[in-house]
């Protein structure tokens, strides 16, 4: 556990390095640079004229049907990634259970494919 | 003296923490160089195929001009928009950098130069590359701005698409491998060029390419920030350094996937041809120069290729390289399987 913990701890320090350099960026600017805030600069950006309503409305729902099509393929890809390492001692058994597992997979791809979720217009 | 010195950096708590610093410090400065001077040179890249001749007046053929623009950027104002959230906001960019920095830990520079050389930086890369979404996307959220939303959708969306790709790409090396270490990947690839893995996995290296071009938003994939659609796409509320701090990680992250493909791909710090006055130069300086070979393609597409359409990018994400990255991984399954040529741990 040690040696575990050991091998992570430049992760955590990097982490706090990038976390104290980027506070120092944005602190560091936000101090010299001269802040003069008005209510025309902190509008909303519209090509010119007062933003018309509020920007959360809604959105075409095929971006949230591409994020569950990614968590799918997304958990796969993270099936494979032991199997793939360790394809040398699991053997053809291994193998072939991956395969089947693929093959279920592939049978939803084709079907996603077929409805059109896959379609964008 | 200096055996005290030694005991002291490697066993004492806070000796070993203060070197940990100095070489994660050894990293992140030679890197926010190469990030500044990425911008010089991919502006001199597109004004040499455009014939102009790009920036050359401050300073000496233009190399100080990295170092006007980030000054200029400092100087400016920081704008949070009245119906943004603030602290959202703020937090976004942030974000998105320190991703993009925090992942070069486990990237071998040479022979055991690495920080943190943990057996899962494979997973590890993969896992910080999908949280660099979430800055985008809470910027996208924060900024309370049709562009911004719409940009952080489009965005979120594409980069997800190409990163189940590049998962699939990831695992055909793992499996000529056998180890999620980056420092294993590149040992296995020594001998001439030819055994580095761009050639016996070519398609998967061009797949890795294409998406390495998606993930990071670079032209011809650079939708969300398409200016004439949407102004500048999930980064248009952002001024100063809250814009500098994806500026910068948008480059950290372009120059941390061409670092990734020349350890992938490119046999990392190996020299193309195994014999003395080729192996002589140290793996650092081939390493920088896979890196650098990479980045110019990144510039020179930029420089030749129009624009996708939204629904193209899509089809060649989901229609094409997902299928065809899985089928050669199956293949390359298949083909270590039955070829006996499994590395045997």
């Amino acid at each position: 556990m040690e040696a575990l913990l050991r091998e992570y701890l430049p992760i955590l320090i990097f982490l706090g390095l990038a976390f104290g350099l980027v506070c120092a960026m944005l602190g560091g600017s936000y101090l010299i640079a001269r802040q003069n805030p008005n209510s025309e600069k902190l509008s909303p950006f519209e090509c010119g004229f007062a933003p018309f309503d509020d920007a959360r409305g809604q959105f075409d729902v095929r971006f949230y049907l591409v994020a569950i099509l990614f968590i799918i393929f997304d958990l796969e890809v993270a099936f494979l990634f032991p199997w793939a390492v360790a394809l040398g001692d699991i053997g053809l058994f291994g193998f072939w259970s991956m395969m089947l597992f693929l093959g279920v997979l592939t049978v939803g791809f084709i079907y996603e494919w077929r409805k059109g979720a896959l379609e964008w217009e | 003296m200096f055996a005290d010195i030694h005991t002291f950096f490697t066993t004492n708590w806070l000796g070993i923490a203060i070197l940990i610093l100095l070489q994660c410090l050894a990293v992140t400065v030679p890197l926010l160089l190469a990030v500044a001077y990425m911008t010089y040179a991919d502006r001199k890249i597109w004004a040499s195929i455009q014939l102009r001749r790009g920036p050359n007046v401050v300073g000496p053929f233009g190399l100080l001009q990295p170092m006007a623009d980030g000054l200029k950027l400092v100087l400016k104002e920081t704008i949070i928009p009245s119906s943004a959230n603030g602290i959202l906001f703020v937090i976004a960019p942030m974000i998105a950098f320190m991703t993009a920095l925090v992942a070069w830990a486990v990237v071998p520079f040479d022979n055991g130069w690495v920080i943190a050389d943990i057996n899962v930086g494979i997973l590890y890369l993969f896992a910080i590359s999908s949280l660099g979404v979430y800055g985008i996307i809470i910027a996208g959220w924060a900024s309370n701005s049709k562009y911004a939303f719409l940009g952080a959708l489009r965005s979120a969306a594409q980069m997800v698409s190409y990163e189940v790709s590049i998962g699939f790409v990831l695992v055909t090396v793992l499996l000529c491998v056998g180890s999620l270490n980056l420092s294993k990947v590149v040992l296995a690839q020594s001998g001439w060029f030819w055994n580095w893995f761009w050639l016996p996995l070519l398609p998967m290296f061009v797949i890795f390419f294409i998406s390495a071009l998606a993930e990071t938003n670079r032209t011809p994939f650079d939708l969300p920030m398409s200016e004439a659609e949407l102004v500048a796409g999930f980064h248009t509320e952002y001024s100063a350094m809250t814009f500098g701090l994806f500026f910068l990680g948008e480059y950290a992250n372009m120059i941390l996937l061409s670092a990734l493909g020349a350890v992938l791909f490119l046999g990392g710090w190996h020299s193309p041809i195994p014999y003395a006055p080729f192996t002589l130069v140290p793996g650092v300086i081939w390493f920088a120069l896979k890196i650098a070979f990479l980045l110019f393609i990144f510039s020179w597409t930029k420089g030749t290729l129009p624009r996708y359409r939204y629904d193209q990018l899509m089809r060649l994400g989901w229609k094409v390289f997902l299928p065809v990255s899985l089928a050669w991984v199956v293949l390359t399954a298949a083909v270590l399987q039955f070829g006996g040529w499994l590395p045997k741990p």
